[in-house]
């Protein structure tokens, strides 16, 4: 009974510890709903609510959503066509130098963004594929694709010898192991890396405010935002609008995909 | 510069046969002779990711650095004829008289940031450690802000700093405290602080809270049946214990602290105290309105100096993560 008790207790302080940290987030949501004039006001609930800061955000904010869903799908294509076949190799087949690959995909991981998008944007420049999709979709796949290829080979490394060998006696080739068995066994990883590559593509700023700052309604939300922020000065009630419109898909995966995501963070995080 | 590091990489790995379970050293010496098929698939396989690599992530490091060593300006950056100057624009970018400061600002902004969120994010795995109602959810829910779009957080965190309206200032005003102007070129150091601190709170609880789960529960029923307190136990079995995944956590925080770049350009851009070396990169290449002339080999000198201090950490991080395998 006591033990119950103070159970409960636990939970009343966790909730009051929560409720701190997710302040920010609330106060956000707040004054979405909060009509210009009251914003100053600073009320704890939205009293003057509205939802014309929504109207504002969707009428001039929908194109980059739709370049938002379009680039996130092409990162998470990018991200799992190139990592799966490499954790496949690094797990279960033998690859020459594969401590170096390791090394090498922790460090990928380290490599700040600002001196890849300086790198990048040298070669694009020269190229001439600045401002384009495809290519920010490549820039911003460099965010998964080591976590990909880490979080998949882990996986991987788990599935029984005894399952590919019988594959190998029924004479099936590596390929058609890697696409009949080891694939369909290794679903769950897909989910978790396609989810946080299309999360990462989703929440990039660096790659989109330097590979592609003037690809106009082609370019991500993050950068409509951030046009916003400029020009819509001190209207903080449609920004705080289009802030929580950005953050709808990582709201959607929390409750939908909850499960893959706190594995992705557990094995993204800690590497045993 | 890739080639170098990966030689490099290379060394201090000098046993390869001794991982390899169950091979007898007979078959690693025929191995060695003949390309066995598992080989051939294995590098078909991992061929795609080794291109990727090599033209997604060694040639724009490639041209990070070599544009450190030629003088780029606007006009050589589209000709591309730009000369070689050797180390010149490393001595002007340390000698310049932001380098200093901007160091300083660095190292405050990673030091105060790691040591408020690994305390707090300790705390919090210590609270959640054992179940209590609804602990799963709550425990969820701080992960939030971590996943986020940071503009989306940045934005936020500018409007809740705002001096005038702000919700931090009529929270300090109910206590009689003067208004502090957050974002200004004096304070703006310490408003990042507090953002990115608030932001890096969820990986940290997230680490340190499956440490903690790997500490055998037997241990604090033992400690508790001598009598130990709470705060006894904490320093006793849970700090020691968990002292390989802090050090894991505190290298990860400091590689991606140093790194951080949004959520700064996006609440001050950079501005007065609270520029930092990344920032300072990201400005002078990107930056619009703080820097009319644009300058990469600026830029890229002070990106390359945070990729050594990148592969360095990459080394540091093998080498912990060994000494813990060794244990």
């Amino acid at each position: 009974m006591n033990a119950v008790h103070r159970a409960w207790w636990k939970t009343a302080i966790g909730a009051v510890l929560t409720a701190l940290m997710l302040f920010p987030l609330y106060w956000m949501i707040n004054v979405s709903f909060t009509q210009r004039s009251a914003i100053r006001d600073a009320d704890l609930f939205p009293q003057a609510f509205t939802l014309e800061n929504y109207q504002v955000v969707l009428s001039s904010q929908l194109p980059y959503l739709g370049t938002s869903v379009l680039i996130g799908l092409g990162t998470v294509v990018v991200t799992l066509v190139i990592s799966a076949p490499a954790a496949y190799a690094l797990s279960k087949l033998h690859v020459p130098g594969h401590r170096v690959i390791n090394f090498g995909l922790i460090v990928a991981q380290m490599i700040p963004a600002v001196v890849m998008a300086l790198g990048f944007y040298t070669i694009y420049s020269n190229l001439g594929v600045l401002n384009s999709v495809y290519g920010l979709i490549l820039a911003d796949s460099t965010i998964a694709v080591p976590f990909g290829v880490m979080l998949f080979s882990a996986f991987m490394t788990s599935i029984p010898k005894e399952l590919l060998e019988a594959a190998e006696i029924d004479g099936a080739s590596y390929w058609r192991t890697f696409r009949s068995v080891v694939l369909p066994v290794s679903r769950n990883s897909a989910v978790t890396v396609g989810l946080f590559a299309f999360l990462w593509a989703w929440s990039d700023f660096l790659f989109a405010s330097t590979l592609n700052r003037e690809g106009g309604s082609l370019r991500p939300i993050t950068m409509g935002l951030y046009d916003f922020i400029g020009s819509q000065n001190q209207e903080w009630g449609p920004l705080m609008a289009a802030a929580v419109v950005a953050s709808i898909p990582t709201a959607i995966l929390l409750i939908v995909a909850q499960r893959y995501v706190a594995a992705g963070i557990t094995a993204g995080a800690v590497k045993d | 510069m890739t080639l170098s590091t990966q030689s490099s990489a290379a060394r201090p790995l000098p046993r390869p046969a001794a991982r390899r379970a169950g091979r007898p050293p007979a078959d690693e010496a025929a191995r060695r002779r003949r390309i066995r098929p598992t080989t051939w698939a294995g590098l078909a396989f991992i061929a795609p990711m080794a291109i990727y690599f090599v033209v997604f992530y060694v040639y724009p490091l490639y041209e990070n650095v070599s544009m450190s060593l030629h003088r780029f300006t606007r006009a050589t950056f589209v000709t591309g004829a730009a000369p070689f100057v050797g180390f010149d624009i490393y001595k002007e970018v340390t000698s310049s008289p932001l380098f200093a400061p901007t160091v300083v600002q660095t190292a405050i902004f990673v030091t105060v940031s790691l040591v408020f969120q690994y305390s707090i994010g300790l705390g919090l795995a210590v609270f959640f450690r054992r179940h209590f109602p609804l602990s799963e959810v709550l425990r969820a829910l701080f992960l939030v802000p971590w996943l986020l779009p940071i503009i989306v957080s940045a934005t936020t965190w500018q409007w809740m700093m705002d001096a005038d309206s702000g919700i931090i200032n009529r929270f300090l005003g109910v206590f009689g405290m003067d208004p502090v102007w957050w974002l200004n070129n004096d304070h703006s150091l310490w408003a990042v602080v507090i953002a990115n601190i608030w932001l890096g709170i969820p990986f940290n609880l997230v680490i340190l809270y499956s440490g903690l789960q790997n500490i055998s529960a037997d241990l604090y029923e033992a400690a508790s049946i001598d009598g130990a307190s709470a705060w006894r136990q904490f320093w006793s079995i849970t700090f020691p214990l968990l002292k390989p995944v802090s050090a894991i956590t505190l290298l990860l925080g400091f590689v991606y602290t140093l790194k951080v770049v949004d959520i700064i350009w996006i609440m001050t851009m950079g501005t007065g105290s609270s520029q930092t070396l990344a920032t300072w990169a990201y400005a002078m290449a990107f930056g619009k309105g703080s820097s009319s002339v644009i300058r990469y080999s600026q830029a890229a000198v002070v990106g390359t100096v945070l990729l050594i201090v990148a592969l360095i950490m990459g080394f540091v991080y093998l080498f912990v993560q060994r000494r813990q395998e060794e244990r």
